[in-house]
């Protein structure tokens, strides 16, 4: 058991700086750099572009680059090339920003995919079934630009939502109960947004593991006992069908990154995605590859909890 | 002999056809997807072969144009669009809606069969190597444990932001958005083709072709990839729908296919702007990029329900 733990986060790290060479590599090969962000500024003179190249290192082989880069990360005085902040604390605001967002949102795929989902399994080939399968592909299907446009037109007149950012511009004076109400108003679409596609594909997901486990012999048993069907369902069913989604939680965790460039762009949220999509924009390689060495650490920690999680509620599982 | 055993006379591809069929939704999605790909053909060729309806005709006095309505006497003979009305509208340079749809939807579909060829091609590649050759190896790493773990290594990115890092880095152009789209969504593909083909490696028709004296090019092509190949196909339907949706994604960025293509993705992303003003150059992109995609989802999970033996015993 341990040795397969140590064995595990070993090989993990191995591949946690493999994925920060590839970046790297990516991130620096790929032609643009940072002091080409601005080529009409005329007062930008070819010294001054020699001048950042050697403050950022960018004159520096590939290599000596990327140790610049691990040692300033690890000792924490990684500087962004746009503003000269240092990288951590900057990740760090934004990521508390994009935290609640994040929250509500996994909440909300949770706590509404599985009703849905177990309700189509059971109810199978009803107009139920059939409706929410097709509302399900409707919604994996849309662009989630185009649904969020759609929802903002409809909501802000009709219920005055706010759709802008965290919190109302000029509340600073309020009392904090009501800043605290005003910051949940503000999560309330931009979160029900970015959850809507992750119903959908958990609740049919839910809905096939429903179906595997109701066709299982167990279950036979278990109606032939002349248990009500709620237990049957409930208590039968429905334990061995969320082993699987055991391993969902593994893929959470990046998605606090990943998922969310788009609905903060939408939502003006001041959030990691957004940190990164600026990055990009400015050629902040700093910025750029720190986020992604966080998500790919997120992942590879999430997937490991998973793998754990599996060996914890399944006892036919040995971790050796 | 067909009259005494009619059931067991039907072909594998009958038998798909016949559960596929039975499908109502999968069999819409179908009928959709002959109708836009027969579109995207007939908008490749009337609008770049033969110029029927031109895409990048500007026409400034008749920007803004609601859907049918008929084109004014301000402009020019040769600028009257076909028929004499704009049978979508036209947008704030006064292009003709129609015509850069009907061009989007060659650009839009190519971009995501391209993108998933792509990733097919590489995931079969190396999941049948790790597979096939996975015993071999490499100095002190096993073939399998090398690709496997490589594949481990893509899929730690954040994809999507990945591909906008590398679109945003790189110069902009269609081939780059395809290119990149491919090859970081192969490792679907690698794992699934690598669990096949191990477990394909021991089935008694393999080692029959090996008795026979096969060459290994014609065992693993002509003899596994075929049974093996169900669950890529249905990935790679399922496949194109993603990639449409992540090259309009990149396009509401900012980073999408750039002018003088149209692409369903980039026509939405530019008509947000007007989303008051000219309520169509959004709604139309929108709801054609939503029907495209579900018809690709529809299908391919009509297919997955097809191919899954369970089904195919009842």
């Amino acid at each position: 058991m341990w040795a397969y733990i140590f064995r595990n986060l070993l090989q993990r790290c191995v591949l946690l700086f493999i994925v920060s060479i590839l970046a790297h590599s990516v991130v620096h090969l790929a032609p643009g750099e940072p002091s080409e962000v601005d080529p009409s500024n005329p007062r930008m003179q070819p010294e001054d572009i020699a001048k950042i190249r050697a403050a950022f290192h960018l004159d520096a082989p590939i290599h000596l680059q990327y140790m610049y880069w691990m040692r300033d990360l690890f000792s924490g005085e990684l500087k962004s090339f746009k503003d000269s902040q240092p990288v951590l604390p900057k990740i760090w605001e934004r990521f508390l920003n994009s935290l609640p967002l994040f929250i509500c949102a996994t909440l909300l795929v949770w706590t509404l995919a599985f009703p849905t989902g177990i309700q189509a399994a059971i109810r199978r080939n009803s107009a139920y079934d059939r409706g929410s399968t097709f509302i399900a592909y409707a919604l994996i299907s849309i662009p989630g630009f185009f649904l969020s446009y759609i929802m903002i037109l409809l909501v802000v007149d009709l219920f005055g939502v706010p759709v802008i950012g965290m919190r109302t511009f000029g509340m600073e004076d309020a009392s904090p109960l009501y800043q605290n109400m005003d910051r949940i108003w503000h999560l309330v679409i931009p979160s029900l947004m970015s959850a809507l596609a992750g119903i959908a594909v958990l609740s049919r997901y839910v809905r096939s593991q429903m179906l595997e486990v109701i066709g299982q012999d167990y279950i036979r048993t278990a109606r032939a006992k002349g248990l009500d069907e709620d237990t049957v369902i409930y208590h039968h069913a429905l334990r061995n069908a969320l082993l699987p989604f055991v391993t969902l939680f593994g893929f959470l965790l990046p998605g606090l990154i990943g998922g969310s460039v788009i609905f903060e762009a939408i939502f003006a949220w001041p959030g990691l995605g957004r940190l990164g999509y600026e990055a990009i924009l400015a050629r902040d390689f700093p910025v750029i590859l720190t986020i992604n060495f966080i998500a790919a650490a997120l992942t590879l920690i999430g997937t490991f909890l998973s793998d754990l999680l599996y060996a914890v509620v399944d006892p036919r599982i040995r971790l050796e | 002999m067909n009259n005494k055993q009619p059931l067991q006379s039907k072909t594998p591809a009958q038998e798909f056809w016949y559960l596929f069929s039975k499908d109502k939704l999968a069999m819409l999605g179908f009928i959709v997807l002959l109708f836009l790909i027969i579109a995207a053909i007939a908008g490749k060729v009337l609008t770049e072969w033969t110029v029927v309806f031109d895409p990048s005709m500007v026409r400034l006095v008749d920007k803004f144009m609601p859907p049918l309505s008929t084109a004014s006497q301000y402009i020019s003979l040769e600028e009257i669009p076909k028929f004499g009305i704009y049978l979508l509208g036209t947008d704030e340079l006064g292009r003709d809606v129609f015509a850069r749809m009907l061009q989007g939807s060659f650009v839009s579909l190519s971009i995501g069969f391209v993108a998933v060829s792509i990733s097919t091609f590489i995931g079969i590649l190396l999941g049948g190597l790790a597979g096939f050759y996975g015993n071999i190896r490499l100095g002190f790493i096993s073939v399998d444990t090398l690709i496997m773990r490589f594949t481990d290594v893509m899929l730690c990115f954040p994809t999507f932001f990945l591909i906008l890092t590398v679109v945003a880095l790189l110069p902009p152009s269609i081939y780059n958005i395809m290119i990149i789209i491919g090859i970081t969504s192969w490792m679907g593909t690698a794992r699934f083709v690598r669990a096949e083909f191990l477990a394909l490696r021991e089935q008694d028709f393999v080692l029959a072709a090996k008795a026979l004296g096969l060459p290994e090019w014609r065992i693993i092509f002509l003899h596994m990839v075929p049974n093996a190949i169900a669950p890529v196909l249905v990935s790679s339907v399922i496949g194109v729908a993603a990639a449409i949706l992540t090259e309009s994604a990149l396009s509401f960025l900012g980073f999408g296919v750039q002018p003088p293509y149209a692409t369903w993705g980039n026509i939405l992303a530019d008509g947000k702007n007007f989303i008051f003003d000219a309520p169509w150059l959004f709604f139309i992109p929108g709801i054609a990029i939503l029907v495209i995609v579900l018809a690709f989802n529809l299908v391919g999970e009509g297919m997955r329900e097809a191919m899954n033996p369970k089904l195919r015993r009842r």
